[in-house]
């Protein structure tokens, strides 16, 4: 057929439209996508999750860390002992359309006297916090160092490969809780000068999140430059990678142009079916203590709060674990619905 | 042919990959010896085939003119330049001159770059012209090697196999080389695309006088693109001649057992003549058998071709050959 009457047949008679675009291998995957319903639902729970983490204020009567000494270990829906001042003086709602709800305590409130619901919202940030930053880094310093790793190949990748079977043979956990320790007791004499001072200054700037972001991060990236290196090994060889070469390309083209393109969808997808294990991490080292800085609330850290009245008072545990559950479950869904759509091996079946 | 009218040189071209054992101290164990002193020239304008079985050394020795692959030893000269000692910077300019053009449609497209990225990329790399200018070049070689050009935005996997390897070609002559390494560009094709492939090379070359390294073990198609065919055996050329002659007149026991699979045309013809089977499979290039290459299968073969490896000199002009008892051959295989 000619060029000429190839052409002809692109032009959509109707519209007019000139010719088609083609659709990208991430287009096609996306198609896929959004044909499994679960996933769907996740992403759009988690996206619901991000809004409601961003906006928190807007969400939230109370500041979470306000406290009423009256009025607390309250059940859901109760607030026997807010006074009019009380609310007058610390309800974000107060004078709004919503001013009914500073009357009372949506969650309850826990031992201190602080609204659960309020810190509930804002429980998200940080576990949100954990699961986009934490899976950033390792998915970055992985991905890089795995890339560098199989392209450079020989001497370089055996020694780099290595460094990471060491690293894996360490029990990462143990050295995870030392640190944190001697960070905190750091911390607690009050160090604000050098590199460690500048850490921990860091630290209580993010209410104690970003130890959780370097335990996490040095905990993962491990696995992530391995896959890395898995994946470019198998890329290096393809012959594109060879017809660059061919034309006289540079390797930071190559591996900017032709690997990282190639590479970093499957490592996304390995990502993102990790996140629900940092936001589990985040809550176990919160749980023991190591997490976040109190009043700064975290899930886990809830958890542990109430665990000691689980009898009396269940919703202390109750509403963060429902939080923690739900916000996993569709972290994993959504992992599940991405690995699916871009394998295109498991694609039509249904 | 004078000297002048020579683009590629190629002098004892040696190729060995290296056989490691161990993972934390690898020591060499030996080494698979793909390319084994390999000579021959290529003149401008024409097209060198390279024939021989699978495994015996003819993408390596592509690869290796490229300098894709560091040759073991030997020298590649291109316009009179040695590419085996050419600094990284004189060799980048050089590869605007000299192109590849693989075997694989499916797997020498990048399947996350659309179409008018992959064929405009070399321009890139070597910063000619504006973004403009590329697009507009890259529209005419769509058109050139019979594409349309509004295929620009669309990716790989949108084509068929021979709508892909003509991409190929598109990307190898973006910076107009005078030079091109076709490897195997039909053998993943099917049989009706390959003709129109090998018709576009050819027109091709006629356009833009490219001078062709046209790799294959499509014996027809070679008789049918080729000016000189040299036929590889293990890492060897062991004969090499103008394709007339070659067919007409051959040569090497070997290369009479190869031509003699090519089916003819008339079945009278093709009923008469003599198949030569060979016995046996192909000797590893790992641990090559000693003296001439081909005494392990060679229905001729004496005790002289296991002591002494054959020189490759030349029988009669312009034909060379790797064997000791040509005459031998001509009686007693034809």
């Amino acid at each position: 057929m000619s060029p000429e009457k190839e052409m002809e047949q692109l032009v959509n008679k109707k519209t007019g439209k000139e010719y088609g675009r083609g659709r990208s291998p991430a287009q096609d995957a996306f198609r896929e996508f959004r044909r499994n319903k679960i996933a769907v639902a996740g992403v759009i729970f988690v996206t619901l999750v991000v809004l409601v983490a961003i906006f928190a204020p807007v969400f939230t009567p109370y500041s979470f860390a306000q406290q009423n000494r009256y009025s607390n270990r309250q059940k859901a829906f109760t607030g026997y002992d807010i006074t009019t001042d009380f609310a007058e003086e610390n309800c974000h709602w107060y004078n709004t359309p919503l001013e009914w709800g500073c009357t009372f305590y949506i969650a309850g409130s826990d031992p201190l006297g602080r609204d659960l619901w309020s810190r509930l919202i804002y429980g998200a940030r940080v576990s949100l916090a954990v699961a986009f930053v934490a899976s950033s880094v390792s998915l970055i310093i992985g991905m890089i160092y795995g890339t560098i790793s199989g392209y450079a190949g020989g001497k370089v990748d055996m020694i780099m490969m290595r460094i990471v079977d060491f690293l894996y043979s360490v029990p990462l956990l143990p050295i995870i809780i030392m640190m944190t320790v001697y960070f905190k007791a750091l911390a607690r004499r009050g160090v604000t000068t050098g590199f460690m001072g500048t850490l921990i200054v860091l630290n209580r700037a993010t209410g104690g999140l970003f130890f959780v972001f370097i335990a996490i991060g040095a905990l993962n990236w491990l696995g992530m430059a391995r896959q890395a290196r898995g994946q470019v090994l198998s890329y290096k060889e393809k012959e594109f990678v060879e017809a660059a070469r061919a034309i006289g390309a540079k390797d930071g083209h190559i591996m900017m142009k032709h690997l990282l393109p190639n590479v970093i969808g499957p490592l996304l997808i390995i990502e993102s079916l990790q996140i629900p294990g940092y936001i589990f991490l985040e809550a176990t080292l919160s749980f023991i203590g190591l997490g976040v800085d109190p009043p700064t609330p975290s899930w886990g850290a809830m958890i542990n709060e109430g665990y000691g009245g689980i009898k009396s008072n269940p919703h202390l545990v109750l509403f963060p674990g429902i939080a923690l559950a739900l916000t996993t479950l569709a972290f994993n869904f959504m992992g599940d619905g991405l690995r699916d759509a871009f394998d295109a091996r498991l694609r039509g079946r249904k | 042919m004078t000297k002048n009218n020579t683009l590629v040189r190629v002098e004892h071209l040696v190729k060995h990959f290296p056989i490691t054992r161990g993972i934390v101290f690898q020591k060499q164990v030996g080494a698979v010896k793909a390319v084994d002193g390999v000579s021959f020239n290529i003149r401008k304008g024409e097209t060198l085939g390279l024939v021989g079985e699978s495994g015996c050394g003819k993408t390596t020795t592509g690869r290796t003119i490229l300098q894709l692959h560091k040759p073991t030893s030997g020298k590649v000269f291109f316009q009179d330049i040695d590419l085996t000692e050419a600094s990284e910077g004189t060799l980048r300019e050089l590869r605007r001159n000299m192109q590849i053009i693989f075997q694989d449609p499916y797997a020498s497209l990048n399947p996350r770059m659309t179409v008018g990225r992959i064929i405009a990329e070399p321009l890139e790399v070597h910063n000619i012209g504006s973004p403009k200018d590329r697009r507009d070049r890259v529209q005419e070689l769509l058109r050139l090697v019979g594409l349309n050009p509004y295929f620009v935005n669309r990716y790989p996997h949108e084509f068929s196999g021979g709508q892909r390897q003509r991409i190929g070609v598109a990307r190898a002559l973006a910076l107009e080389p005078e030079f091109i390494v076709c490897d195997e560009p039909i053998s993943a094709l099917d049989v009706s695309i390959q003709a129109q492939v090998v018709n576009l090379l050819e027109e091709l070359q006629e356009e833009m006088g490219l001078t062709y390294l046209f790799i294959a073990h499509d014996l027809s198609m070679v008789k049918h693109i080729s000016n000189r065919i040299a036929v590889m055996y293990l890492g060897k050329i062991v004969e090499m001649a103008d394709r007339d002659v070659l067919f007409g007149n051959t040569l090497h026991p070997y290369s009479i057992a190869l031509l003699s699979a090519v089916p003819l045309h008339n079945p009278a013809e093709e009923r008469k003549r003599k198949r030569i089977i060979l016995v046996g499979d192909v000797p590893s290039p790992a641990n090559p058998p000693s003296g001439c290459r081909f005494h392990t299968r060679c229905p001729i073969a004496e005790k002289r071709c296991e002591m002494e490896d054959p020189e490759f000199r030349e029988y009669e002009p312009g034909h060379w050959v790797a064997c000791h008892f040509v005459e031998k051959a001509q009686q007693k295989m034809k």
